[in-house]
């Protein structure tokens, strides 16, 4: 195993990395944004009164929950626009795929949080006079989002990791910069490492964080 | 003929002490009720028998056999000797400690044939034995999850009696017991303390320690702060925390 | 108004059915290599020997932490360079898949088994087991247990994650979805037929595990 590594080529082309980072960064922003905001809808669409509403949001998240996320990005980039007049780029067809994927998950997770809190929660507020939706918005959700919050930034750095597979529909991102590296410098080993070490500072901070939430959140639920 | 000798034995955790110098000498057919206020250690003890603690300093010796060699931080013990020991002492858990995923009988049969080596078979003829003795033959084939917390109790008896121990250690063992319970769990320990078997007990079921005990520890001040017959300690106590104690318990009584 | 129209997606379903088999060959494969590098990674991780900790803890981290598309290009195309292997798609996959749900797995088992009461382990050393006795016959299979929900779940990622194959060219079905809906024209519908082969094959696998669940909890050792 006497390879030579040679990580050269790739520190001389930094700013084609760089600008697969910024794309990177940008989706894992707008996906992150709209799967935990719609996630959020969707797991209280899931308590509402109105059955249909409710049937919906079920029916939401078993679909996005039980097929792939990379089947959706495909689906939204080649079949989407056959059935509505829209033009669907790589960026599009990612955003898409990604952020409803994450919503469904999210939404699991805000479900499981709010009915983590106990009934005596809503008897008590409830007993005070408080309506439904100021029980929800005063009293549950603020109790739930503390203890949910290791599981959803544990699904930020899930989004995260995701943003890689923007690169199957030629999306400007990290691995899609690496690709391009490594076809013209025929290093794909150096290349690959430094973007697995990348990724890998970028989010075990993140992680150990989440780590030390959960600690932080075992001990004073105890 | 001395069953088990504690000399010296100290033990704290992270600066707090618990115990210092303790002695004890645990004869053949002993029954030793320990007494005390919560936090006065009696689990610490118990535990540092059979070695769920490591004491800090002292030395143990089970039928005549020393246990492990003085070490730099406490003693030091092998895991053979370890086995060894408990096999000799046999524990019985406040909380009881049923594996919950094995039936009731292969709680029992797990030491036999994991540790003495029996044969499954062997094994759970055995294990049904102990459970007829102490009253749950029919429950051989349930879950533990399926009992009551005295049958529970009880089960754990018959575990701890299966491996043939020369000395029971029971620490509070009616303590997590509905007080309707208390009575079947009682009734097992006497019978065995009939039997003639050496035991360690500690409780609050202080008129049963009255009645079973041969001997009474009461700790207090990180020792063994008074002892002697049950009529000595319980009836005419001598030291101050000791008649304190006793006086409390008997508060609510009639 | 759009015409669906599966007629020439499903002539060609055997296609289809070709690119599922092999996705279920390689789910199955990187399962149960998973869940033995999974229950070594956590014996090792808590093991009281730091060698044998440390690794572990590191193998764990970067395999939850970086994507596992570049994971899977990593194998594929770096790992061939240093390491003299005829590496197909499949190996890289396999392997891929293999390391990474055994780092999920290892960390799952690792919190189940801490998280069984220290009574038990007490009790069992009270009748005189070893702590690999311990271990094999009163800790391991509580944690399993606990855990299975867990277990099952990541499982299901993994088929989910099977997915990324089709980029190395691993004929799996969303492989051989890609060539027929070049060959047919037909891209809606034979990606809307994918998606429900999925759907339908996860919502068993899913229904299958609650099944079990319940199966476990009415067997009567759950309650505590
Ligand atoms: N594992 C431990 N770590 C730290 N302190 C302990 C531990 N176990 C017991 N202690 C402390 O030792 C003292 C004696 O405890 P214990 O033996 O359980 O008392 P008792 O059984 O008489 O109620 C208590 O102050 C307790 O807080
Ligand atoms: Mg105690």
């Amino acid at each position: 195993m006497n390879y030579n590594w040679s990580f050269a080529p790739i520190f001389e082309n930094w700013q084609v990395l760089a600008i697969g980072a910024v794309g990177t960064l940008r989706l894992f922003v707008i996906c992150l944004v709209i799967g935990m905001g719609l996630g959020l809808v969707v797991a209280l669409g899931r308590r509402a009164e109105a059955r249909p509403l409710r049937w919906l949001s079920r029916a939401f998240v078993e679909v996005f929950r039980n097929t792939p996320v990379l089947v959706q990005i495909l689906w939204f980039y080649y079949a989407l626009p056959i059935l509505a007049p829209v033009e669907i780029g790589p960026f599009t067809a990612a955003i898409l795929g990604i952020s409803l994927n994450s919503a469904a998950y999210s939404a699991e997770i805000f479900r499981g949080g709010i009915q983590s809190i106990e009934p005596g929660q809503w008897e008590a507020a409830r007993a005070i006079a408080m309506t439904p939706a100021q029980v929800m918005r005063r009293v549950i959700l603020p109790q739930a989002v503390r203890r949910i919050v290791p599981a959803l930034t544990n699904r930020g750095v899930e989004i995260f990791k995701m943003s890689t597979l923007a690169s199957v529909v030629a999306y400007v991102e990290l691995l899609n910069q690496g690709k391009l590296i490594a076809s013209i410098y025929f290093n794909p080993l150096e290349v690959y490492t430094i973007i697995a070490a990348l990724f890998f500072l970028l989010l075990y901070p993140i992680v150990r964080l989440t780590y030390a939430l959960e600690r932080r959140l075992a001990r004073s639920d105890a | 003929m001395s069953v088990l000798k504690l000399v010296g034995i100290s033990k704290s955790f992270g600066g707090t002490r618990v115990f210092e110098n303790v002695d004890l000498d645990v004869e053949k057919g002993d029954r030793i009720a320990i007494l005390g206020a919560s936090g006065s250690g009696k689990s610490t003890l118990l535990r540092c028998i059979n070695l769920l603690e490591t004491p800090d300093a002292g030395s143990i010796e089970i039928g005549g056999t020393k246990v492990g060699s003085a070490g730099r931080s406490g003693l030091r013990i092998s895991e053979r000797d370890l086995q060894a020991l408990r096999l000799r002492a046999g524990m019985v858990f406040q909380q009881f400690n049923l594996f919950p995923h094995m039936t009731v009988a292969g709680n029992v049969a797990e030491g036999l044939s994991t540790v003495r080596r029996m044969s499954r078979p062997d094994a759970r003829t055995r294990a049904i034995m102990e459970l007829a003795r102490v009253g749950l033959a029919d429950k051989a084939d349930a879950y533990p999850a399926r009992l009551s917390g005295g049958q529970k109790q009880r089960v754990a008896i018959a575990r701890a009696l299966a491996m043939d121990p020369e000395i029971l250690l029971f620490d509070e063992p009616t303590s997590a017991l509905d007080p309707a319970l208390v009575g079947e769990v009682l009734g097992v320990i006497e019978q065995l303390a009939e039997e003639g078997r050496t035991m360690l007990l500690v409780t609050h079921e202080i008129g049963f320690a009255y009645h079973v005990a041969n001997r009474i520890l009461f700790l207090a001040e990180g020792g063994i702060y008074e002892s002697g017959t049950p009529d000595e300690v319980l009836k005419h106590p001598r030291r101050p925390l000791t008649q304190h104690f006793l006086k409390e318990h008997k508060r609510f009584q009639f | 108004m759009y015409e669906w129209d599966f007629g020439p997606v499903l002539a060609e379903s055997g296609v289809l059915l070709a690119g599922f088999r092999n996705t279920l060959e390689l789910t199955a494969t990187a399962l149960a290599g998973g869940l033995v590098v999974g229950l070594l990674l956590a014996l090792a991780r808590l093991s009281p020997r730091r060698r044998l900790r440390w690794p572990a803890g590191v193998v764990i981290e970067v395999f939850r932490t970086t994507p596992p598309l570049v994971q899977l290009f990593w194998f594929y195309f770096g790992l061939p360079i240093v390491v003299s292997v005829e590496m197909t798609p499949f190996l890289a996959a396999a392997l891929t898949f293999t390391i990474q749900s055994g780092a999920f797995f290892a960390e799952i088992l690792r919190a189940g088994i801490v998280s069984i009461e220290r009574g038990q382990w007490e009790a069992a050393s009270a009748i005189g087991m070893r702590p690999h006795q311990t271990m094999r016959r009163v800790i391991l299979p509580q944690a399993v247990k606990r855990m299975f929900p867990s277990m099952m779940e990541r499982s299901i990622e993994l088929m989910k994650t099977t997915t990324l194959v089709a980029t190395v060219s691993y004929a799996d079905l969303l492989f051989q979805a890609n060539e027929l809906a070049q060959k047919t024209f037909r891209p809606l519908e034979v990606f809307t037929l994918v998606a429900l082969v999925y759907f339908v094959a996860i919502t068993c696998l899913s229904g299958l595990g609650s099944l079990l669940e319940r199966r476990f909890a009415r067997s009567g050792e759950f309650a505590a």
